[in-house]
């Protein structure tokens, strides 16, 4: 793909503005109009009925029903086929209410009210009540609990039911609070004794258990009762473990499934010939990083880490690995789907020459590091090193990249000190805070460069409890920019969410980005047309 | 002789479960690292392994499953505590269906292919047949299984790509969507079988007894079916056990390729998640299956020759 036929591309998918567009066509000296955004289908009412079969690359014998276990793509969007939440990130990119109806908080925003909905029941007939919401949570809360949600509910000091409200009280005011809740391992489950009922499946959601065999199959039956009255369109719904892209393409050509997740991206131009399959993208937040652990030599430098910032071509790494389905990133992780993403922010692009500036800076004439990478982090991480390897020679810089096994790779080579360098994947956040929080504060479990600025923390608490709009915004402006220049962490590329269904499948316009396949809530927001 | 034979059988087990118990330790992570994947911190990862019995030393915990299988309890999966018996019960009964249909089709076309061979050694049809079974064998299995796929699935659309079977599709229904597999797994054993037919009758024309036959004025196919093949049964019987087994638990690339529900895709996802207890119940029924089949292979070959049925 030419440079100005990528950018046309980008902008008819709204990844870039179109004064973006301008501003780059020009850069690269061509002289264009606009292309036109008119001509885009028109989308039809939803329709009911119809089996829905469903081929996911993710899925293992091993995956369990306890939902704070849920870590791949299967067990997540077989959750929100039978499952419903406190809230929902709809498909325009908006937090709305799902069993709750309103929420407010307190002034210092530490005491969070959810108003339930009422006349809800569960699939066993069971009206859910605040009892279930409370129980639901404090399943995620506690010593023993090994739940991934255990650093979201953490802050949680108090719940508690309250007729048909639910009143959290945290630890520390947080603004963000009901984006935290929509969080795809707290579904809310049938109290059952001291704890939740996960074991029998049973929910609020769209759809009804029919059977489930990990890592092999999934069926799931229309819920009659549904309170969403515009939602929940099919009758039947079959969820397959489909592992090999190929069997998954496959699938999909034969006309045997009707959706398949994670298009291999090397032949996505041959699959998008077949004209009975639909390819559709949407740009999140999910994005590739390389952080540096900042507490060892020689990355406690920040001239060293500017040096190298400096010697990647992110252009080249997002048309050779990504082909192109992505966007550059600007090393923090907020990406154009967060509402406070920094598009001021001077992009870092490659100059061999900068790098040695910064590298003479570090009193350095020339720097040898190892990088380690395996395909766990994500699928080309190696190549992408080897490639990162191959740009940063041009700035007297080596790279030594090391392969590392993928098995334990999550637990002995990423966010440990036994390396100092390694390739990572984030499928970022919905909110600012809950990505920073995560990742980048100095006392959080998973701040994988190890990085502890004093200013950068300071506005991370004070933007957490801010609730005036502006204010926030000039915040997460600067941590971005702090992050960006002074921080630990490469992000080179933002990556795309990339799946192919059938033509026979209709949606609303508008696909939501906070994860891949509409947020995984094709369940209920797609239909046959 | 069978009871010896099985003691070292039940001895080989016993051994193959000790050797996987401490290869999957040698692994770096444990199951409670490879479920919470990234999300994992010292402190979730310490609350996981207490809850599935992982902060036990291995030897400890290598002793209690042993225990438990005298008693005649898989045990339950460490990672989705599911009893390992319903588990594996499904899996296995559809990988036992895959390689039963695979071999209806295959043992007998490859013993018709090599009887032929022999009857027509190197004519044109015996150099082509070898030909073609020699380069099926040699492709990789995923090669062989596309290329099926590329012209039965997607160009002419006869079968489907996807071997998607449950415990309630119907036996003929289950039998249509397996046919590619099975043929995939047809074309990667035929020719061993079938080679080895050819060799062990060739072999024996050249005996004295044979000659005695084709002086005596019989035709060549009945001197081949009735005088050469009797004798040739134990090399061939031989070799179809082992590619039986092969069969059973050599599939893990077919059933990925075809999405198939069996075994070897349970063994995979097994040790991916260090799932010791499934893993060591995969390795037992397949080194069962092996020591039952040589078994098998041994008595047969014992019951086809007179010579050693009736020892002096």
């Amino acid at each position: 793909m030419t440079e100005l036929k990528f950018l046309e591309e980008q902008m008819k998918k709204g990844w870039i503005s179109r004064r973006e567009f301008m501003a780059r066509t020009a850069a690269i000296g061509a002289a264009v109009s606009v292309p036109s955004l008119l001509g885009s289908k028109a989308y039809a009412e939803p329709k009911k009925g119809g089996k829905f079969v469903v081929g996911i690359g993710h899925g293992s014998t091993t995956d369990s029903l306890d939902p704070g276990t849920y870590e791949n793509d299967f067990s997540i969007s077989s959750s929100f086929c039978r499952n419903n939440y406190l809230t929902e990130i709809s498909n325009t990119g908006e937090l709305v209410g799902e069993l709750a109806e309103s929420w407010e908080a307190s002034a210092d925003a530490r005491t969070w009210t959810f108003k339930l909905r009422q006349g809800v029941e569960f699939h066993n007939g069971k009206t859910m009540d605040a009892n279930d919401v409370v129980a639901s949570f404090n399943h995620h809360r506690g010593d023993d609990s090994g739940s991934a949600a255990k650093p979201i509910v953490d802050p949680v000091s108090d719940l508690k039911a309250d007729g048909d409200t639910v009143v959290f009280t945290l630890a520390d005011g947080n603004a963000d609070f009901p984006y935290l809740v929509s969080d795809y391992h707290i579904p809310v489950l049938p109290a059952q004794d001291e704890g939740v009922d996960w074991q029998s499946a049973t929910g609020t959601g769209p759809y009804v258990l029919q059977s489930n065999e990990p890592g092999v199959r999934t069926v799931y039956k229309r819920n009659p009762n549904y309170f969403k009255s515009d939602r929940a369109h099919f009758d039947d719904i079959e969820m397959l473990t489909i592992g090999d892209v190929a069997a998954r393409t496959n699938a999909l050509t034969t006309g045997e499934i009707h959706l398949m997740d994670r298009c291999d991206i090397k032949t996505l131009h041959l699959l998008e010939r077949n004209k009975n399959v639909k390819i559709e993208e949407t740009s999140g937040t999910g994005h590739y990083s390389i952080p540096m652990r900042t507490n060892l030599e020689p990355f406690n430098d920040n001239n060293v880490r500017m040096a190298l910032k400096y010697a990647l071509d992110r252009e080249a790494l997002l048309q050779t690995i990504l082909r192109g389905h992505g966007a550059v990133g600007n090393d923090h992780p907020i990406s154009k789907a967060n509402r406070y993403h920094a598009s001021d922010l001077p992009q870092k692009s490659y100059d061999p020459d900068k790098s040695k500036f910064y590298l003479k800076e570090a009193g350095l004439t020339e720097l040898s590091v190892d990088l380690s990478a395996a395909d766990a982090a994500f699928g080309g991480a190696v190549d992408a090193a080897v490639l990162f390897k191959e740009h940063a020679a041009k700035a007297g810089i080596n790279i030594n990249v090391i392969r590392e096994p993928n098995d334990g790779y999550w637990s002995n080579v990423w966010n440990t000190d036994n390396r100092g360098w390694c390739m990572c994947y984030w499928s970022g956040r919905p909110t600012e805070d809950w990505m920073f929080s995560t990742a980048y504060a100095a006392d959080a479990e998973w701040n994988d460069s190890s990085w502890k600025h004093e200013e950068f923390n300071k506005l991370l608490v004070a933007a957490r409890s801010e609730l005036d709009e502006a204010k926030r915004r000039d915040m997460y402006v600067e941590m971005q920019r702090l992050v960006s220049d002074e921080g630990g962490v490469m992000v080179p590329v933002f990556n795309n969410y990339i799946h192919g269904v059938s033509d026979k499948v209709a949606h609303d316009e508008q696909m939501a980005a906070n994860w891949a396949n509409d947020g995984q809530k094709w369940s209920e927001r797609w239909w046959f047309a | 002789m069978i009871a010896q034979r099985l003691g070292l059988g039940l001895l080989t087990l016993f051994v193959v479960t000790l050797i996987i118990f401490l290869g999957v330790e040698a692994l770096p992570g444990n199951a409670a690292e490879a479920i919470l994947g990234q999300s994992a911190t010292p402190e979730t990862v310490a609350a996981l392994e207490r809850q599935m019995g992982l902060d036990l030393p291995p030897h400890e915990r290598y002793v209690k499953w042993l225990g438990g299988i005298f008693k005649g309890d898989f045990g339950v999966s460490i990672a989705n505590s599911r009893e390992i018996s319903d588990l594996i019960g499904v899996r296995f009964a559809n990988t036992i269906f895959l390689a039963v249909m695979a071999a209806v089709i295959a043992v007998p076309l490859a013993l018709i292919l090599g009887i032929l061979a022999a009857l027509y050694r190197n004519s044109y049809y015996d150099r082509s047949v070898n030909i073609v079974t020699l380069s099926s064998i040699s492709f990789p299995e995923f090669f062989v299984a596309y290329i099926l796929i590329l012209f039965l699935a997607v160009t002419l659309g006869w079968f489907p790509s996807l071997a998607n079977i449950g415990p309630e599709t119907p036996f003929w229904e289950r039998v249509y969507r397996c046919i590619l597999p099975a043929l995939t797994l047809t074309l990667v054993v035929v020719a061993h079988m079938m080679r080895m037919t050819r060799a062990a009758i060739i072999n024996l024309l050249a005996s004295p007894y044979i000659e005695m036959a084709n002086l005596k004025g019989m035709s060549r196919s009945h001197v081949i079916l009735r005088h050469a093949l009797p004798n040739a049964w134990a090399p061939i019987v031989n070799v179809i056990v082992i590619n039986l087994a092969y069969l059973i638990v050599g599939v893990v690339v077919v059933e990925v390729v075809f999405v198939y529900p069996g075994l070897g895709q349970l063994i995979v996802d097994s040790v991916r998640t260090r799932d010791i207890p499934v893993v060591q119940a995969c390795s037992l029924i397949f080194a069962a299956t092996y020591v039952l089949l040589n078994l098998t292979a041994d008595i047969l070959s014992i019951v086809t020759n007179p010579r050693l049925l009736h020892p002096r």
